[in-house]
């Protein structure tokens, strides 16, 4: 194997760990919401991970800053709730959660995730 | 946002516009604790709403608009049009611009296509061949009408995520790229091939073509959600109150509970409730899906957004804004669209790690190439990995089941199903079993006279005159059967007296000084009249599941009079219908068997079980389930909901009302039985739609991928282009959105 040869490989694997690393690896902080909390929505979703409580009602507030067709639905499929987002306006979505658990939403083409932690 | 209401009490929750600090909350707060009838109000910055409790007998929509107008903010009371109106706005403006992107960077394609396209450039004029023309061309199609790739990149990027965006901007960059060295530094390229050329063909079309399916896509994506559109438009704008004995229209916003509201013929019934005076011919085919108007007369319910076709008639307003039944229908639609089906957990795992996995792929091809590929392996490289990039679609997997449940729960709301959620529909398609709850299910659930055999020298208006005269003072629950019927005869009756009930028995007085008797064989036996000539006619009606009652005068019997429950008219339909699909039907009832197999032979279900209490119902349920058969349970939804739980699907025959709605995975607010068999159907069909959607999206990504990475070219010598890539993976979406909407083919 010639030297370009070789150093296309080892570009390709280290581009392989990389790609890992950067999108399957990544730890999101939990962010506590009491009351209401407001979520951006630009290029996903921030924060990401919310943890709310349990029996008790919860708004988050989406708001889309990013005109990304991708992200003009939000969907919290555990909750039957699909809503769209226009730029730049507030939606309030209210949670009411009835059990405990883990709960994803995403977009409405299930590229953006995010999470919902009920405790 | 009303929350509850009792006592003319509400809770309404408005947005409210222009607030800016902690200062603005005490104004406003203060501007509507004055209002008279306003009991409690909170304002809230963060959320930038007001939540306010007021008596709706005092306080209007308008009230709480003005009050808060009076401080210098604005308050929304009807957010909901003005949203949609905006959202339509929004969403016509962003398809234009998309529209015109496609146009310009197609056309500046195509251009850049002919003039470099072997065996076509030769007919293109020599300007068009120009390395430097052409990218003057592909420069504002890659970075102006593709911008919204590079920022929907740079977006996820920053949080670490990755869409298909990412892979169209990592693919056409590339190809961009190459071909900018190319036409500035092509001493750079010379030592990979003899005669390097740009592909800026390759960057322009992917980006015209995956715009082009976007557009088509959003086009058709806009169809899926047309049913709730439709219930949306079919709200009526205006209402003709009487106030203070004068007719005033107002907007359908300020119509208070208790209002009354004259329709004339032709007009829509503004809001649910309760007819006064007149009566009608009501078209309720946009709610229930039943093409045929129903007559109305005083004291039946009417229900907003129906027609009113030829009587005029008054009525009292019973439910109004989100109590009303429309609005409910359209938040059940809502939630049911916005649920998930077990079925798209697969394609949500796969679609997760997707991205990232194509871009491992494209890592791979490259090296592949590069290290073992033909000369000139660095193009065979660069060519191959573009097109993985390009192909991969995981849209069309992201939309293979939410646009098919959204329109197949927007079908059946357009027929009066009621769908609650994608899990109930997916479980309806797999029903084995149905079992109906008799009274008021599968019968009326109100007795009827059936029977009316006269003795000699009598006719049958003579029995019912003489039985309804008696039977009007009694309380008992057939005697209204009895009474209904002479009045539908227009049977005139007669005076009685001495009017004595005999409980258990039936009931005696006296009409023209002559002792009157009706009850059953009992009742006879003890006033030792005889019957003996009668009692094969009184088991043949009992064996037919019917009550029969004995009329005697002057102690001689004159007559038999037959009640019974009567089978709705859908029934036995419904239950054929149900039969054919090769599904077991089942009847529960607390009567006994007589009545039952009665019943049932005339419904023609398969099995019966009789006397079963209402608590029993459930623990029946699951001895089916038990056998490993889904079931579905159709009864009432209020005195069945522990059965309707129980079973796999419950079918409630609702009228919208909340306790029927969320005891129930399926409403049939139609009431019509052979929507029962509908529902399966229909659930049958959206789960087939689901299916092809995902082996057409699965399928796509798995065979084409590999075709991209080049694994037929050993074999055949066929390699992808990657501008025959983004055709497939533009169409991708495209069809599978389109494949839901043929949905809509579905007739009920």
């Amino acid at each position: 194997m010639d030297l370009q040869k070789l150093l296309v490989t080892i570009f390709s694997f280290g581009g392989i760990a990389f790609t890992y690393w950067f999108f399957l690896m990544k730890k999101e902080k939990e962010v506590e919401a009491s009351d209401s909390i407001n979520i951006t929505v630009n290029g996903g979703y921030n924060p990401e991970v919310i943890s709310i409580p349990f029996g008790k009602t919860t708004i988050l507030n989406f708001t889309r800053t990013d005109p990304t067709e991708c992200l003009n639905e939000i969907v919290l499929g555990d909750f039957n709730i699909r809503r769209e987002l226009p730029l730049g306006k507030k939606i309030a979505i209210k949670l009411d959660p009835k059990k405990k658990g883990e709960f994803g939403y995403s977009c409405g083409m299930n590229m953006y995730h995010g999470k919902i932690v009920v405790k | 946002m009303e929350k509850s209401s009792s006592n003319n009490q509400t809770t309404k929750t408005y947005p409210i516009k222009g607030m800016h600090c902690a200062s603005c909350v005490r104004v406003i707060e203060r501007a509507l604790s004055v209002v008279p009838g306003v009991s409690k109000c909170n304002v809230n910055l963060a959320t930038e709403k007001a939540t306010v409790v007021f008596d709706q007998n005092k306080v209007t929509n308008d009230t709480i608009a003005n009050a808060v107008k009076n401080v210098g903010y604005e308050a929304i009371v009807d957010q909901k049009i003005e949203e949609k109106d905006e959202l339509q706005q929004e969403k016509l403006k962003e398809l234009k611009a998309l529209r015109n992107k496609v146009i310009i960077g197609l056309s500046l394609g195509i251009l850049i296509l002919w003039g470099s396209f072997p065996g076509l450039m030769h007919t293109a004029p020599m300007i068009l061949q120009n390395f430097w023309v052409q990218m003057l061309l592909a420069t504002p199609v890659q970075f102006w009408v593709g911008w919204e790739f590079y920022r929907a990149t740079i977006n996820s990027l920053r949080h670490r995520t990755a869409n298909m965006d990412t892979l169209v901007t990592i693919g056409t960059t590339v190809a961009y790229l190459y071909s900018v060295v190319v036409t500035i530094f092509p001493a750079l390229i010379s030592g990979i091939t003899n005669n390097p050329m740009p592909y800026f063909d390759t960057s322009t079309i992917i980006i015209g073509l995956i715009l082009l399916g976007r557009y088509f896509e959003a086009k058709a994506k806009a169809g899926t959600s047309e049913a709730i559109k439709k219930l949306i438009g079919l709200q009526a704008k205006t209402a003709r109150v009487i106030r203070n004995g004068e007719e005033v229209d107002i907007p359908i916003d300020q119509v208070k509970i208790g209002d009354v509201i004259r329709v004339r013929p032709g007009e829509k019934i503004p809001v649910d409730g309760i007819i006064l005076e007149g009566e009608s011919s009501i078209d309720e085919s946009m709610i229930t899906g039943e093409s045929l108007p129903v007559d109305k007369i005083k004291g039946d319910t009417v229900v907003g957004a129906t027609m009113n076709k030829t009587g005029s008639f008054t009525y009292k307003a019973t439910k109004i804004g989100e109590d009303s039944m429309l609005a409910q229908i359209i938040k059940l639609v809502e939630d049911a669209q916005g649920s998930k089906a077990p079925i798209q957990r697969l394609a949500d795992l796969v679609s997760s790690y997707f991205v990232p996995i194509v871009l491992m792929l494209a890592f791979v091809t490259f090296a592949i190439w590069f290290d073992f590929g033909p000369t000139p392996a660095f193009l065979f490289a660069l060519l191959n990995t573009v097109a993985v990039l390009i192909i991969a679609c995981p849209c069309a997997m992201g939309l293979a089941t939410p646009t098919a449940i959204m329109v197949g729960t927007g079908i059946g709301a357009e027929n009066g199903i009621l769908i609650k959620d994608a899990e109930s529909l997916e479980i309806a398609g797999k029903i084995k079993s149905v079992v109906f709850d008799k009274t008021g299910t599968l019968t009326n659930g109100k007795p009827e006279v059936t029977d009316v055999i006269p003795g000699a020298g009598f006719t049958k208006n003579d029995i019912l005159r003489i039985a309804a005269s008696i039977e009007i003072k009694s309380e008992h629950s057939l005697a209204e059967a009895i009474v209904s019927k002479a009045k539908l005869e227009k049977i005139k009756l007669v005076d009685l007296e001495k009017f004595q009930a005999i409980p258990g028995h039936g009931v005696s007085g006296l009409i023209s000084k002559n002792k009157i008797l009706f009850g059953n064989g009992k009742l006879m036996d003890k006033e030792g009249i005889v019957f003996s000539k009668q009692k094969g006619d009184i088991e043949n009606l009992e064996n037919e599941g019917k009550t029969v009652m004995l009329l005697a005068q002057s102690k001689q019997l004159i007559g038999l009079v037959a009640v019974a429950d009567t089978l709705k008219e859908s029934a036995k339909n419904g239950v054929d219908k149900l039969k054919k699909m090769g599904i077991e039907t089942i009847m529960f009832t607390g009567d006994n068997t007589r009545t039952a197999n009665a019943i049932a032979k005339r419904a023609g279900v398969d099995k019966v079980l009789a006397e079963v209490l209402p608590g029993d119902k459930e623990s029946e349920i699951r001895k089916i389930q038990a056998i490993g058969k889904k079931v579905a349970m159709v009864g009432d939804g209020i005195n069945d909901a522990p059965a309707l739980a129980a079973a796999d699907v419950g079918i409630a025959m609702g009228t919208g009302t909340d306790v029927a709605i969320e005891a129930a995975d399926i409403t049939l607010i139609n009431k019509n039985l052979e929507s029962v068999a509908n529902a399966i159907e229909l659930s049958k069909k959206t789960m087939r739609t689901i299916k092809m959607n995902l082996i057409w999206a699965f399928g796509y990504n798995i065979i084409l991928i590999p075709i991209a990475m080049g694994v037929l070219y050993p074999f055949f010598r066929i390699l992808l282009n990657p501008i025959f890539a983004s055709v497939a993976m533009a169409s991708s979406s495209v069809s599978v959105v389109t494949n839901s909407l043929l949905l809509k083919r579905f007739k009920i």
